[in-house]
């Protein structure tokens, strides 16, 4: 190994190291690390041809032998600090290459198995009377929808307020217990907030009860921790020199919050918002407890079961009937969309940051 | 309109860290009182306490007895948003509100207390308050657009437009030209002059010829070290003060013989 190190270093070699007035060395050119990797990439190939092929180990090994040469030849020719740098670059970029692993490969498989189905009749159609092939999701994406909106109406107001509270007029004992219980919320496991909401409703409406609010009571429980923290973040960052220039003005403290400092945060607190809706349109845990799953469509979220995409995800891979490909597609289809709502929303989040943003920076 | 201000004992702290102590002053209706003194002796702080803005920190409180016209500044009735309706305040950095226009930075002491005023008035009040802080000119073209897309030293002037837009009847003015070019500085002066026809102002200036300038009286604060509290060392007319100070400390100040 070593010797093929020096010989594809020593390839590039040929400009002899001169140093320059400043009495460093000569740049290397931008092309250079990228030779270099290229021809790790052909030592790597010839290895593994005589050894037996395989994808991992000719990633791995190039990898490995490029930033080996990398850092080797810019010892050389460009002197230790340099090669410092670049060997950290090289190691820097590979962490992040194997942070992407999994998350395009998952796109990959769930884009291919999920263009299947991926038609017309899936976002038409629900599974009422369907056995085999066809039916689709609509009624568990109106479901998805309408409880993530009865979610985000229920949390928003309550975390906004509950961060209004904390950087605005909190102080001392009952602010720090209220942070305490919001960094609490914050991990609450989603199926005990499932547990809690179903616990709730079977209080007041006996065992066995499955409503849309229910869900939404039990995804709230796991917004509005996000929301808080979101939102107060977002407003201590406003300057308190505009809030001085508010009261100095003889504007009192709530006109302040409402015509100052809310504006001024907006786009981070929009941000926040749909990145928490973001959080929760995926769960399913607590969904499966609250709101299970029916193969009707039901627009009313205070009236009995209503399906969602991530359970009926759930369902249709674990009891896909016969034959299984049918209801196995659908899945993928339905896990598919997920992705793109989840997608769609950080998009939105990044639009409305841009849009309110304060015209120009300070 | 324009109040008589009556300080008596007034000791201003944070938390435990007591910043003034001990002033005594009275500041004359239709009068420019220039306060001065080195970087850190409390002078900021004490002008905040006069509009009670100090008590906006947490933590920050103030004994003592400042009156204004007869009241009682800090009494149990008084509601402080009504007293900052009263004394108008410009800040030592710039500080135009991010979100709005230049039109609307100056129409905001009106805006945001949801007084009601048509559109004609209010375009009067906002061109008169730009010319009256020298910034009409350079703003008359683009009054829509952010005000936090101008200049420092225009957004200063913004600022004082903003200040005066609400018609105060006390004006503090906290170093209002340490940005400013001497222009405009020499247009923020000519606008106090013509201020104090109706308004007491109270100005925090580094600047000695513009103490000298202005002001009918001056009050010069110094410490005697860090960590100890502010003292207001003289307060005398200011002619007094730059020609014969009384104390030894103003004049070293002010010839530059200090520390
Ligand atoms: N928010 C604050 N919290 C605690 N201490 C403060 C605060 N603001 C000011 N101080 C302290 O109070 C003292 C007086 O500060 P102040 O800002 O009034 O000085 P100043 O005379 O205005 O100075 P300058 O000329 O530099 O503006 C200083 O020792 C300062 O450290
Ligand atoms: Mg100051």
């Amino acid at each position: 190994m070593s010797t093929s190190i020096e010989q594809s270093s020593a390839a590039p070699d040929t400009s002899a190291p001169s140093p320059n007035p400043l009495g460093g060395h000569e740049k290397q050119a931008p092309w250079v690390p990228w030779a270099m990797f290229g021809a790790a990439a052909v030592v790597a190939l010839g290895f593994l041809l005589l050894t037996g092929w395989n994808v991992v180990l000719f990633v791995i090994y190039t990898v490995v032998l490029g930033t080996l040469g990398t850092y080797v030849l810019s010892r050389v020719t460009e002197g230790s600090r340099k090669a410092v740098d670049r060997l950290v670059t090289c190691l820097v970029v590979s962490a992040f290459g194997i942070a992407m692993v999994p998350l395009v490969s998952l796109v990959y498989e769930v884009v291919r198995r999920g263009a299947e189905r991926f038609d017309g009749e899936f976002f038409t159609a629900s599974l009422q009377g369907v056995i085999g092939p066809g039916g689709g999701a609509y009624h568990a994406l109106m479901g998805t929808l309408i409880i993530t909106l009865l979610t985000t109406l229920i949390s928003v107001p309550i975390g906004l307020m509950t961060a209004i509270y904390l950087v605005e007029y909190g102080s001392g004992r009952l602010k720090r217990s209220i942070t305490f219980l919001v960094d609490v919320m914050t991990g609450i496991p989603s199926i005990v907030a499932g547990l809690f909401a179903y616990a709730l409703f079977v209080l007041i409406f006996g065992p066995g009860v499955r409503l849309g609010i229910m869900g939404a009571v039990a995804l709230s429980v796991l917004m509005i921790p996000v929301v808080v923290r979101s939102a107060e973040e977002v407003l201590k960052l406003v300057p308190n020199e505009l809030r001085e220039a508010a009261y100095a003005l003889g504007v009192p403290k709530w006109r302040t919050i409402l015509k100052v400092v809310i504006p001024t945060a907006i786009a981070g607190l929009a941000t926040g918002v749909t990145l928490a809706i973001a959080r929760v349109i995926g769960e399913t845990a607590p969904l499966l407890i609250t709101v299970g799953i029916t193969n009707a469509l039901n627009f009313n979220a205070f009236d009995g079961r209503m399906a969602t995409l991530p359970v009926y995800a759930y369902y249709q891979l674990t009891q896909p009937g016969v034959p299984p490909e049918n209801a196995i597609d659908r899945a993928w289809t339905a896990a598919l969309v997920l992705i793109m709502l989840v997608m769609g929303l950080n998009v939105v989040a990044r639009l409305i940051s841009r849009l309110f943003a304060p015209k120009t920076s300070r | 309109m324009a109040k008589r201000i009556d300080v008596s004992d007034l000791d201003i702290y944070y938390g435990n860290f007591k910043a003034v102590e001990g002033v005594n002053l009275s500041i004359e209706p239709r009068s420019i009182t220039a306060l001065i003194g080195p970087s850190g002796c409390g002078k900021s702080t004490f002008l905040r306490s006069l509009n009670r803005m100090h008590e906006v920190i947490p933590g920050a409180r103030v004994e003592g007895k400042v009156v204004i016209e007869g009241q009682d500044l800090y009494g149990s009735d008084v509601d402080p948003v009504d007293v900052r309706r009263q004394i108008g305040m410009v800040f030592q950095r710039p500080n135009p509100f991010p979100t709005m226009s230049i039109y609307d930075n100056v129409a905001a002491g009106l805006r945001l207390n949801a007084k009601k005023t048509s559109k004609s008035d209010m375009d009067d009040l906002v061109e008169r308050s730009l010319k009256g802080a020298n910034l009409w000119t350079e703003v008359k073209d683009r009054l829509s657009r952010p005000g936090s897309g101008l200049s420092g030293g225009q957004q200063q002037r913004l600022c004082i437009a903003r200040a005066i837009a609400v018609q105060p009847e006390v004006l503090l003015m906290d170093e209002p030209c340490s940005a400013l070019d001497p222009i405009s500085t020499l247009a923020v002066e000519d606008l106090m002059m013509e201020l104090k026809e109706q308004f007491t102002i109270v100005i925090v200036t580094h600047n000695m010829q513009q103490a000298a300038r202005v002001s009918e009286t001056t009050g010069f604060f110094n410490l005697n070290g860090v960590g100890q509290p502010g003292r207001l060392i003289e307060y005398n007319p200011t002619e007094k003060i730059f020609s014969n100070p009384d104390e030894k400390a103003t004049e070293d100040y002010i010839s530059g013989r200090f520390g």
